[in-house]
Parts: structure tokens; C-alpha cells; sequence
């Protein structure tokens, strides 16, 4: 079967969690967007978004990367990434530059082309089936920040729905945070931890193999505490569910 | 659990511990918080435009608020024209003062309270019980607070913490009754008591939801029908409002009404809406309607500093309906205790870092994951997460331009100096990559270093991948 045409050149932000832990997930959005049509080009200069010295308060250090992010981006005709929360940072790149209009103009226009996985296949390129075959039984983690800066809601559902094989079984707890929060799962690691147990009580009940979501930080988060528990139930992220066949 | 009057803003992590280690508590919260989130989802149905209806609210507010002087100067002219006597109080010691030398001089010894949050802000009954006139808080929850020498814990459910059998304990061990954990019983005997206090009293004390700049009146929400009998039945009312109260005109109550009791406790409208206009002056026809005096104390305490900072100005929009604590999934593993001040939760953790100043509340912008459960429910759509992160910025940079940092650990600092040197450019990015990938063969680094050991106190530690992405793409092509 002849690739189909590339519809949209795509400039691949991998985050550094994706980058350095998560490899795998990477690889299966590069599998993903290529399906879709997309010709993918990853640019070696990049490294983070900024966000954990933004949320941490310390302002000047996260303009310091984010910056050297809007230099390897501010090119590209679309960025995106395979998280929600990295997506959701480069919309508060105005706020963090708020003393500089014109860096902060630079950003708006890159938060603008800057799209999370789901979002960008069903919303940018129209593409719900990807052809994708994963016979398992799913529960749906609704990423806080994907979930309510973003409005990632019914993206990854119409997705996962083309999914041949798969049933999504939606949990109570699903836009409960994990309690992941960067550097507050382990400034507040008790805290952090009751918020996960009150999902996992819920998740490790549910008739469900995998549990998935958009964001490599709440699934390590999951599934640290998963693996803890002793429980069976695997964590993957949404990209690798659509790149199964 | 007493002995609460060590706990402090700053003290959050190690309060937030004692919490966790308390089943009962931990049980209640979830419960409860669970039930008021539902309850407030099912009244949401009913008014299909609850999007714009936030929106008017925001908007009313954040107008009132950059022209704050002015509406309050309206209120205070119309609320004297009515026949009240305004008082200013700068801070918490000026509005107890007042308060207690209208005691004083009225010969007061018997006061009755409803349940306000402004009072519990500037700690009104113990300045109070110092002269020797504590009054009697006569909102069912916080009369079970008050035996309890404790502090509310919610904004609007102050015992929300303490079960029904907890309660039955402390009425047997305070009030001497027959045990039993039957709440009609619980609240019959509350009642009988109240009353008598009721009839008594010869100072009523109030808070205030909203106050109405082209008329002058305030407006007292509630329940039980006790602020509607402490506004109505002593000779003084005493009325004690938070300046950020005013709202413009008569008519943008409608709004706040549909609004407030929905977000609140899910009802439509509380059982109770009092609208005082002045006091009893004799009027013929309507004397004896409510007290010969009405006195309002507005209160700054810090919210005209708030107002003029354009940035957490709409910190001050809030309307204390409590829907961001009972949204907030810390606040509903940890409850309000922990956050050892008088406004808990999300929107507490905005409020008292400016209240107090940052120097003793630092640490609770930082008691938030930013999940942003706060902002989706909050009536006034105050972006909370937004102003935690500013907060978060001004406890590490300083305040102001110039002011020492309050809360800045040397170490915290460099190892965030040293990560951006190391992110910021791509070869020493890959460099500290390798060197954390030595680092994670060693198990010995990953014991010592705090975040990694607070990380597997609870969860298995991730990997670094053998070789990251980036190794695969080097010629920048996919």
C-alpha cells in the first residue's frame, strides 16, 4: 500500500520525559502521525519546555529554557507533542514573559501552532481511525491539564473508539487528579500519594487490563504506585495504544 | 484531635501528615466533599446558562473591584442615609476594638453570632472572651466548633470534619446529655439551648454576603434562620464586612443568588436570604421589625493592598461559597486543618499568603497539584492555579522588586540554577542525561538524593530509558 501523501509537516516535541524515560511512547507518536500522513522531523536541539522550574517558582530559570525552546520551535509550521501538560506550559509562556511583550508575542504565536497528540489528529488533521487493532480492555485517565487548559475531552475517546478490539471502560475517578503535580509528589509525597490511592482504589476494582492517558508524568506517577500496589492493571500511553496493530 | 492552635500556614506538610494519619477524618472528608460536589452537579442542571451567569459575575466583580473606593464610599453614604453607623476598621485589632467597645458601651454581656468568616479572619470571640463577653455562636456547626475549642474547618460546613458520633461525644462531655448519635436528637438539643440564648442577648454579630452600594443594604445568607434571628431579635446588630463585599446596584443580586447557594451547598437558594436595610427607626407601622441600632464595620485587613495588585486583584472576587475546596483533591484527602489558617483550600491558599504576608504562608501556594479542579467550579471563575503559580514566583523572587525572598532554601535555589544551565543548551542537556544515566546503574544515589527517596517511599522509581529517543535521531529526520 503506497504512503499516502504527507498532509502536514510536523515538528515532533518528544519532552524530555518522553525523551529520556520514555522512548518508546515517542516512537509509537512519530508511527502514529506518519499513519495519519504527517512527515515528521525531530530537531536534536531541543531538550524541555520549562515547565518544572515554572511551577516550582522559579521564574528566571524557566525563561532561561523556555526561551531556548521558542528558538528551535518558533519555525515550525506545527508542533506537537505527546502530552497535554508540556502543551498547556507553552500557553503560559505569555504570563512568564509577561515583563517582555515581545517575547511573549513570539510565544503566543508558537502556543498557537503547538498541539497535543489527540487534539492535533482529530481537531487539525480530521483523522479519528488509525487503522489500530489493541484487544484489550482500557480505563481512560483524563490528564489535568490536557483535561481543563487544553479541553482534551472527547479527542482520545473518538480515537480510541476506531480502536478494533478495544473497549473503554470509563472510570468514576477519571478526572481526578493522580497527585503527580512535578515536584509536588515529592515536596508533598504523603499528599501526593492519598490522591493516587483514591484513584487506584477505583482503577485496581475496575474490569480493566491497561489503564492509558496523554501524559507520561501521571502515567509514571500510576504506575509506580500500580507496581507498588502488586496490582495487574498496565499503564501505556495513548500513542502507543493507537500504534498497536 | 485538639491542640490545634499550634498548627500554621507554613506548618502545612507536617499538618497534612497528622491528617493522613487520621482514618476517621480522612473518611469524613471524602464523604462529604464527594456528596457536596454531587449535590452542586445536580443543581448546576437547572440553570442552562450557568457559563454566562459566571461570566456577569466576574465581571460585576472585577469592576467593583478596580473602583473599590468609589462603591464603597456610595455604600457607606447610603447605608448612613438608612440610619446604620459605619465604622472603618483598618486592620483585625481596629474591627475587634470596635466591636468590643460597642459591647462596652451598650452594656452587652450576653452576644449572640451567626456564622461569618470575616469574624473568624480577625479572631472576633477571642478578643471578646479576653473582655469577658464571648459571644455564642449560634450557627449549628460552628456552636459545635465552639465547644470544641476548635476552628472551622470549611467555609460554609465549619464542623464538616467531625462525625455524628464524634459530635454525640462532645454534647454528652460539654452538655451533659444522654448520649445518642440520632441527628434530630443532636439538633433538637442545640436549639433548646440556642434559643434561650437568643432570647437573652442584647448584642447581635453578623458577617455579611453582599453588600449593595446604591442602597445600602447588606444581604445575610443561611439555613437555620439563626442570622435571621441574630440580625433581628438583640437591640444592637453588629454587621462586620469585608470591604471586597460591595457589590454595585440592587439588581446584580440576582445574580450572585443564583449563583451562590448552587455552588455552595447545591441547594437553589438557601432557606434563609435576610436584607437589612437600616435598622428600626421607628417608622410608624414597622417598629419593633429589628434592632434600634445597626452598626457596620467594614474591613480592610489587608484586602485594599490585594486591590490594587492587578495581578491577584481577583483573589478578592471570591464569595466564600467553599465549591473549590470541596472540588480540590487536596483539600479532600487532607481537609482544612492542615492548611493551619482561617480560609483552607484552594481559595486559602491564594487568600492567606496575602493576608498574612509571605513570610508566614509561603508554603501554601505549594499545597496544590495545579489540577485546576478549583477553577472549573468556582462561580466567579477566579483562576486560581494562575494565582498560585504568581504566589509560587513571589515566594521564591521576593515580594517586590528588592525584598529578600521568604522562602528560598540556598540549595533549592542553586540545583535550579544548575538545571536550567543544563537545559538550556542541548550538548550539556545530553551531557547531564548520560551522567544521570551512570547515576541510575549506582541504587546507592538514588537512596541518597531527598527527591528520589520521598519519590520510592511510596512508588517504584522510573527508569531512564537505555537510550533515549534522541539517540535513534540524530540526523533530525524521523
Amino acid at each position: 500500500m503506497p504512503a499516502p501523501r504527507p498532509s502536514r509537516d510536523v515538528a515532533l516535541f518528544a519532552t524530555c520525559l518522553g525523551d529520556q524515560l520514555f522512548p518508546g511512547v515517542v516512537e509509537a507518536t512519530v508511527t502514529v502521525l506518519e499513519r495519519a500522513g504527517c512527515a515528521v522531523r525531530f530537531d536534536p536541539r531541543q531538550t524541555c519546555c520549562g515547565q518544572p522550574a515554572f511551577n516550582s517558582g522559579y521564574w528566571r530559570e524557566a525563561r532561561q529554557v523556555a526561551r531556548h525552546f521558542l528558538d528551535v520551535f518558533e519555525r515550525a509550521d506545527a508542533v506537537v507533542a505527546p502530552s497535554g501538560s508540556c502543551v498547556a506550559m507553552l500557553h503560559r509562556f505569555p504570563q512568564l514573559f509577561a515583563d517582555e511583550p515581545d517575547v511573549a508575542a513570539r510565544a503566543a504565536a508558537l502556543a498557537h501552532k503547538t498541539f497535543e497528540l489527540s487534539s492535533f489528529l482529530v481537531r487539525e488533521l480530521g483523522v479519528t481511525d488509525l487503522g489500530a487493532r489493541f484487544d484489550a480492555r482500557v480505563g481512560w485517565h483524563d490528564a489535568c491539564h490536557g483535561l481543563r487548559e487544553l479541553g482534551v475531552r472527547d479527542e482520545p475517546r473518538t480515537l480510541l473508539a476506531a480502536v478494533q478490539g478495544l473497549e473503554l471502560v470509563e472510570l468514576r475517578t477519571r478526572e481526578s487528579c493522580c497527585g503527580f503535580g512535578g515536584t509536588f509528589s515529592v515536596k508533598l509525597p504523603e499528599v501526593s500519594t492519598a490522591m493516587l490511592d483514591h484513584k487506584l482504589d477505583e482503577v485496581m476494582e475496575a474490569p480493566i487490563d491497561v489503564l492509558a492517558a496523554i501524559d507520561g508524568s501521571c502515567l509514571m506517577q500510576l504506575h509506580g504506585r500500580l507496581e507498588r500496589r502488586g496490582a495487574r492493571v498496565r499503564t501505556m500511553h495513548l500513542a502507543e495504544v493507537l500504534a498497536s496493530r | 484531635m485538639s491542640g490545634h492552635s499550634h498548627r500554621t500556614p507554613d506548618g502545612f506538610a507536617a499538618q497534612a501528615r497528622e491528617a493522613l494519619g487520621d482514618r476517621t477524618l480522612t473518611q469524613a472528608m471524602r464523604r462529604v466533599t464527594d456528596l457536596f460536589a454531587e449535590r452542586r452537579a445536580a443543581a448546576l442542571e437547572t440553570v442552562p446558562d450557568w457559563q454566562e451567569l459566571r461570566q456577569q459575575a466576574r465581571a460585576i466583580k472585577l469592576h467593583t473591584l478596580a473602583r473599590l473606593d468609589h462603591y464603597l464610599a456610595q455604600f457607606a453614604g447610603a447605608a448612613a442615609k438608612n440610619g446604620a453607623i459605619v465604622h472603618w476598621a483598618e486592620d483585625a485589632a481596629a474591627a475587634c476594638r470596635i466591636v468590643g467597645e460597642l459591647a462596652q458601651v451598650h452594656r452587652a454581656t450576653r452576644l449572640v453570632k451567626s456564622k461569618s468568616m470575616a469574624t473568624e479572619e480577625i479572631h472576633l470571640n477571642a478578643a471578646l472572651a479576653a473582655a469577658g463577653t464571648e459571644p455564642v455562636e449560634t450557627d449549628l456547626g460552628e456552636w459545635i466548633i465552639q465547644l470544641a475549642g476548635e476552628m472551622p474547618s470549611h467555609i460554609i460546613v465549619p464542623a464538616i470534619h467531625k462525625t455524628r458520633q464524634q459530635i454525640s461525644e462532645l454534647f454528652v462531655d460539654k452538655l451533659g446529655v444522654a448520649p445518642s448519635d440520632e441527628p434530630t436528637v443532636l439538633a433538637a438539643e442545640a436549639r433548646e439551648r440556642l434559643r434561650q440564648h437568643f432570647a437573652e442577648a442584647d448584642m447581635g454579630i453578623s458577617g455579611v454576603n453582599f453588600g449593595v452600594a446604591e442602597t445600602g443594604t447588606i444581604l445575610v445568607l443561611e439555613n437555620e434562620g439563626n442570622a435571621r434571628m441574630t440580625t433581628t431579635l438583640p437591640k444592637v446588630h453588629v454587621a462586620v464586612m469585608g470591604i471586597e463585599k460591595v457589590i454595585p446596584r440592587f439588581a446584580d443580586l440576582e445574580v450572585f443568588l443564583r449563583l451562590l447557594p448552587r455552588s455552595g451547598t447545591g441547594q437553589h437558594l438557601t432557606s434563609y436570604q435576610s436584607l437589612l436595610t437600616g435598622p428600626d427607626v421607628g417608622v410608624p407601622g414597622r417598629a419593633g421589625q429589628g434592632p434600634r441600632e445597626l452598626h457596620l464595620v467594614l474591613l480592610d485587613n489587608g484586602r485594599a493592598n490585594i486591590a490594587v495588585d492587578e495581578t491577584m486583584r481577583e483573589t478578592l472576587a471570591c464569595i466564600r461559597c467553599g465549591a473549590c475546596l470541596n472540588a480540590c483533591p487536596v483539600y479532600q484527602s487532607v481537609g482544612g486543618h492542615a492548611y493551619g489558617a482561617v480560609y483552607p483550600g484552594p481559595i486559602g491558599a491564594i487568600l492567606t499568603p496575602q493576608l498574612q504576608g509571605m513570610h508566614q504562608a509561603a508554603a501554601l501556594p505549594f499545597a496544590s497539584s495545579l489540577c485546576g479542579a478549583c477553577k472549573d467550579v468556582c462561580p466567579v471563575q477566579i483562576d486560581i492555579p494562575s494565582l498560585l503559580l504568581e504566589l509560587r514566583k513571589r515566594a521564591v523572587e521576593g515580594e517586590a522588586p528588592g525584598a529578600a525572598p521568604a522562602k528560598r532554601a540556598a540549595f533549592e535555589a542553586l540545583t535550579w540554577k544548575l538545571w536550567a544551565w543544563f537545559v538550556r543548551s542541548p550538548g550539556r542537556y545530553r551531557f547531564a542525561a548520560a551522567m544521570a544515566r551512570l547515576g541510575d546503574k549506582l541504587p546507592l544515589v538514588k537512596r541518597l538524593l531527598p527527591p528520589m527517596r520521598a519519590w520510592a517511599s511510596s512508588r517504584a522509581l522510573p527508569r531512564l530509558a537505555k537510550r533515549p529517543f534522541r539517540a535513534g535521531h540524530k540526523d533530525g529526520g524521523s
